[in-house]
C-alpha cells in the first residue's frame, strides 16, 4: 500500500466521528462489546478526571463503553482509591493470572488487560493525560466501528500551539525522530508514515491483540506496530489526530532509558521476523555518566525488555473465551 | 439510589410544606446525576474564559444546551449563552443565571484535579461549577422527574467581573422580549450564601503617571508609586459613616518596572461600597478632591476611571422569594448568611425584577491557582437550588 493512499484513507481527525449517536448506533448493529483500560502507575492526580469524564460521557450519556477499567502496577499513591470512588473497576495487574508471576511494566498490564476485560475491541488510554477529553476514546474507537478491515488504531496529536497557513513539520517526540523515524525508514518504510507511533493511545480488535506477543517496557507500541504491519498489512492500520495532548516532559536522561528498550525490541523483532540475520547477545545494560566532585561515574542501568506471549497461547485465556 | 417517583413529583404541587418534604429525597436523587456535573465542572472549567474572552466556554454551553434538547439555544451578540426549557404552561419565566467569566488569565494553567471529595483548579468554584450546575440542571430535572410549569431560562453570562460590569447580562434584560419573572443567580461557593438585596457600588481604578519631563527637585520626586501613597493616605482620611454601612476595599495595587528605576506610573484599583446611594456619591465626590489636591501638589498626572456602578436595592428580608430560600435552606441544614451582593442581583434590581444569589457548596481559596470546592455539599446545593425552582414554579413565592 501507498504511504500517500494510505494517509488519504487511514488517517483520521476525531471531528470526523463528532457524531456519537451515530457511532453509538453502529456499534450496536455491529454487536461490538468496547472496553477501555487505563494502566496506571500513581497517577492519583489525573486518574479521577478521566474516569469521571469517560463514565459521564461514553457511558451514561451515550454508551460507547461497556466497561472502563483500571489495571495498576501496585501505585504507592491513592490512584486505586481514586478510581474506585469513581465508579472504575479497579484490578491490580499482580491479581489477572497470577500463576504467570508479576513483571514491572506497563506492558504487562495492557497484556493482562487481554485476559481481563470482555470487549471485542480494547482501548488503552493512558492516566497521565492532563486535558482528558472524550475525543481520546471516540476518536480512536470509531475508525473500527465504522471500518471493519481496520484492526488497530493510533493516537497523534497535531495541534500546533501557533501556526502560519501553508506548510510545516509535523511528527513525533525525540525519541520518535531521532531512533524509530530512522530504523522505521531502514527497514519498514511504509511504517513511517505513522505520524507518533510512540503515543501510548490506541485501540485494537481482540481479535489481533490475542495474537501479538507483548513486550513487557518500553518497546511495546514498536513492536506491536511491526506485528501489525508484518500479519495484517499496512491497511489494517489507521491512525486519527486527536488534537492536544498536554502531559508531563521528561528528562533526556529518561528518554534515553527509553530509547535503550524500544531498540532491544526492534531488534528482536526484526531478528525474529528474519529481516536481519542472527544478532550477537544483546546487552541490557544501558550506560549513563554523572559527574561526582569532578570524577565522572558510570552508572549502569539494567533494562532488560521481557516479553509475554501472544494470549492466545495461555489455556487460562482459551479457556474463558472458550477457545478450543 | 432514592428517587423522585411520578407520584411525588405530582404532590409537589400541592403545598410549599410538600416541597419543604421531599427535599432529603431530592437530594439523595441527585446524587445521579454526579458523573455528569463533575465531568461539565471539569471541561468547563478547564476551558480559560477571562472577562471578555468568553467565546470558547460559551461554545461549550451551547453545545450541552443543544444536546439537552433545549430551544432557542444560542449566543447573543453580547457572548452570552442561552437556552430555554420549555415548561408545561409556560405562564411564567425563570432565569437561571450563572457568569461564565474568570479572573483567571488564559495563559494559566487551569487543570483540574479531581479528588474523591475534592475538585481542584484556578475558577473551579467562581464560577466553573456555578456554571456546571446551570448546564447540568435540564438533565437534573429529568433524572428527578420534575416538570416545572415555567419555561426554564438557562443563561451562561459573559463579561460580569470587573470592567465587564455584569454588560452581559444586563443586554439580556434590556433587549430579551421574554419577560422574566424571577432570577436565580447561581455561584459555586460558599453553600449558605443567600443574598436578595445589593448594594450600592463604585468601582475603578487610580492612574498615576509621572511625565517623563518630570521636575525631580518637588515634593513627590520619587515618583509615582510615593504619588499613590499619597493618595492612599487621604483615602484612609475620609470618614465613613456607621449607618448606613459602607467601607473603601482597596483591592489591588500595581507599579513602577525595576528595583532601581523611579515608578513612571501607578495603578490602584479599588471599590467603594455602601448601603446608601447618597453616601456613595459623598465618598466619591471626596475621591475626586483628593485626586485634584495630590494631582497640583506634585504635578503627576492623576486620573479617576469609574467603569462600574451599582445602586443599592433589592427584595426585602420578608419579601416570600427571601422567606422560601431560607426555609428550604433551614430544611437542609444549610447556614443562610446574609450578604449583600454586587453580583448579578443588580441588574435584575434595576429592571425590577425579583431575584436571589445562592451558593452551591464549600470552598476555600478562592481566585487562586488551589481554588477548591467540596463535592459532597454540592447535593444538598442542587437539593437547595431545585426546592427554590419549584417553590417559584408552584407561585409559592409571589409579590411581597
Amino acid at each position: 500500500m501507498q504511504i500517500d493512499s494510505w494517509l488519504t484513507t487511514n488517517t483520521f481527525h476525531h471531528s470526523n466521528f463528532w457524531d456519537l449517536n451515530a457511532l453509538v448506533q453502529e456499534k450496536h448493529k455491529r454487536k461490538l462489546k468496547i472496553s477501555l483500560c487505563i494502566p496506571t502507575l500513581n497517577e492519583e492526580k489525573t486518574i479521577g478526571k478521566e474516569i469521571v469524564i469517560f463514565t459521564s460521557e461514553l457511558m451514561q450519556r451515550y454508551p460507547l463503553l461497556d466497561e472502563i477499567a483500571v489495571i495498576d502496577s501496585d501505585s504507592s499513591d491513592q490512584t486505586r482509591q481514586v478510581a474506585a470512588a469513581f465508579g472504575a473497576q479497579v484490578y491490580l495487574s499482580r491479581d489477572i493470572l497470577p500463576g504467570y508471576g508479576e513483571q514491572r511494566g506497563k506492558g504487562e498490564n495492557l497484556w493482562k488487560a487481554i485476559y481481563q476485560l470482555n470487549g471485542d475491541i480494547i482501548i488503552y488510554i493512558d492516566a497521565d493525560i492532563k486535558n482528558i477529553h472524550p475525543r481520546f476514546v471516540y476518536g480512536l474507537v470509531a475508525p473500527l466501528i465504522f471500518r471493519p478491515e481496520i484492526q488497530y488504531v493510533k493516537a497523534f496529536y497535531d495541534r500546533p500551539l501557533a501556526s502560519s497557513q501553508g506548510i510545516r513539520p509535523s511528527g513525533g517526540g525525540r525519541v520518535t525522530e531521532i531512533l524509530i523515524r530512522p530504523l522505521f525508514s531502514l527497514f519498514f518504510p511504509e511504517l513511517t508514515a505513522l505520524i507518533q507511533p510512540l503515543s501510548g493511545e490506541y485501540a485494537v480488535r481482540r481479535q489481533v491483540l490475542e495474537k501479538i506477543p507483548f513486550p513487557i517496557g518500553y518497546g511495546v507500541e514498536t513492536s506491536h506496530l511491526i506485528d501489525v504491519y508484518h500479519r495484517w498489512g499496512l491497511g489494517a492500520i489507521a491512525q486519527t489526530d486527536l488534537d492536544r495532548r498536554v502531559h508531563r516532559n521528561q528528562h533526556t536522561r529518561d528518554l534515553g532509558k527509553m530509547a535503550f528498550g524500544i531498540l532491544q525490541t526492534f531488534l528482536k523483532r526484526v531478528e525474529a521476523l528474519g529481516v536481519l540475520g542472527n544478532l550477537p547477545e544483546l546487552s541490557t545494560t544501558l550506560r549513563q555518566f554523572q559527574v561526582n566532585n569532578n570524577v565522572f561515574e558510570e552508572i549502569p542501568l539494567n533494562i532488560p525488555e521481557e516479553e509475554r506471549p501472544p494470549m492466545i497461547e495461555i489455556p487460562e485465556y482459551r479457556e474463558k473465551f472458550e477457545i478450543s | 439510589m432514592a428517587d423522585v417517583t411520578r407520584e411525588q413529583e405530582s404532590t409537589l404541587a400541592d403545598s410549599f410544606e410538600d416541597i419543604l418534604t421531599a427535599l432529603p429525597v431530592i437530594r439523595e436523587a441527585s446524587q445521579s446525576a454526579r458523573e455528569i456535573l463533575l465531568a461539565n465542572l471539569v471541561m468547563i472549567g478547564e476551558i480559560p474564559s477571562p472577562t471578555f474572552e468568553e467565546s470558547h466556554r460559551v461554545e461549550f454551553i451551547q453545545n450541552r444546551f443543544v444536546e439537552a434538547g433545549l430551544h432557542n439555544s444560542s449566543a447573543d451578540e453580547m457572548g452570552n449563552a442561552l437556552g430555554i426549557l420549555p415548561g408545561n404552561s409556560g405562564e411564567q419565566n425563570i432565569l437561571v443565571v450563572a457568569h461564565v467569566d474568570t479572573v483567571h488569565a488564559a495563559t494559566v494553567d487551569h487543570t483540574i484535579t479531581l479528588q474523591p471529595q475534592s475538585a481542584i483548579g484556578p475558577g473551579v468554584g467562581d464560577n466553573a461549577l456555578g456554571v456546571a450546575v446551570m448546564v447540568t440542571l435540564p438533565i437534573l430535572l429529568e433524572l428527578l422527574n420534575i416538570e416545572l410549569e415555567s419555561n426554564l431560562v438557562l443563561m451562561g453570562a459573559s463579561r460580569s467581573l470587573g470592567r465587564g460590569d455584569l454588560e452581559g447580562l444586563r443586554f439580556f434584560l434590556s433587549n430579551s422580549e421574554i419577560p422574566i419573572s424571577v432570577g436565580i443567580g447561581i455561584e459555586g461557593f460558599p453553600l449558605g450564601r443567600l443574598s436578595y438585596s445589593s448594594i450600592g457600588m463604585y468601582r475603578g481604578e487610580i492612574v498615576c503617571s509621572v511625565p517623563e519631563e518630570y521636575d525631580w527637585t518637588r515634593f513627590g520626586a520619587t515618583g509615582a508609586i510615593v504619588t499613590i501613597n499619597e493618595v492612599i493616605n487621604h483615602i484612609q482620611e475620609i470618614r465613613l459613616p456607621r449607618r448606613p454601612r459602607s467601607s473603601i476595599v482597596l483591592g489591588s495595587i500595581m507599579g513602577g518596572q525595576a528595583y532601581n528605576t523611579i515608578a513612571t506610573n501607578a495603578v490602584l484599583r479599588f471599590e467603594i461600597r455602601t448601603e446608601s446611594e447618597q453616601v456613595g456619591k459623598e465618598i466619591f465626590h471626596q475621591m475626586e478632591a483628593i485626586i485634584s489636591e495630590v494631582s497640583s501638589q506634585t504635578g503627576a498626572d492623576i486620573s479617576l476611571d469609574v467603569f462600574a456602578r451599582r445602586s443599592p436595592g433589592g427584595i426585602s428580608y420578608q419579601h416570600p422569594l427571601a422567606r422560601a430560600a431560607r426555609r428550604i435552606m433551614s430544611t437542609l441544614d444549610i447556614q443562610p448568611r446574609k450578604s449583600p451582593s454586587t453580583s448579578e442581583l443588580s441588574a435584575f434590581i434595576s429592571h425590577q425584577i425579583p431575584a436571589i444569589t445562592i451558593g452551591i457548596t464549600y470552598g476555600e481559596h478562592q481566585n487562586t491557582p488551589e481554588e477548591e470546592v467540596a463535592i459532597e455539599p454540592v447535593f444538598t446545593g442542587l437539593a437547595q437550588l431545585i426546592g427554590i425552582l419549584l417553590a417559584v414554579d408552584r407561585g409559592f413565592c409571589g409579590a411581597d
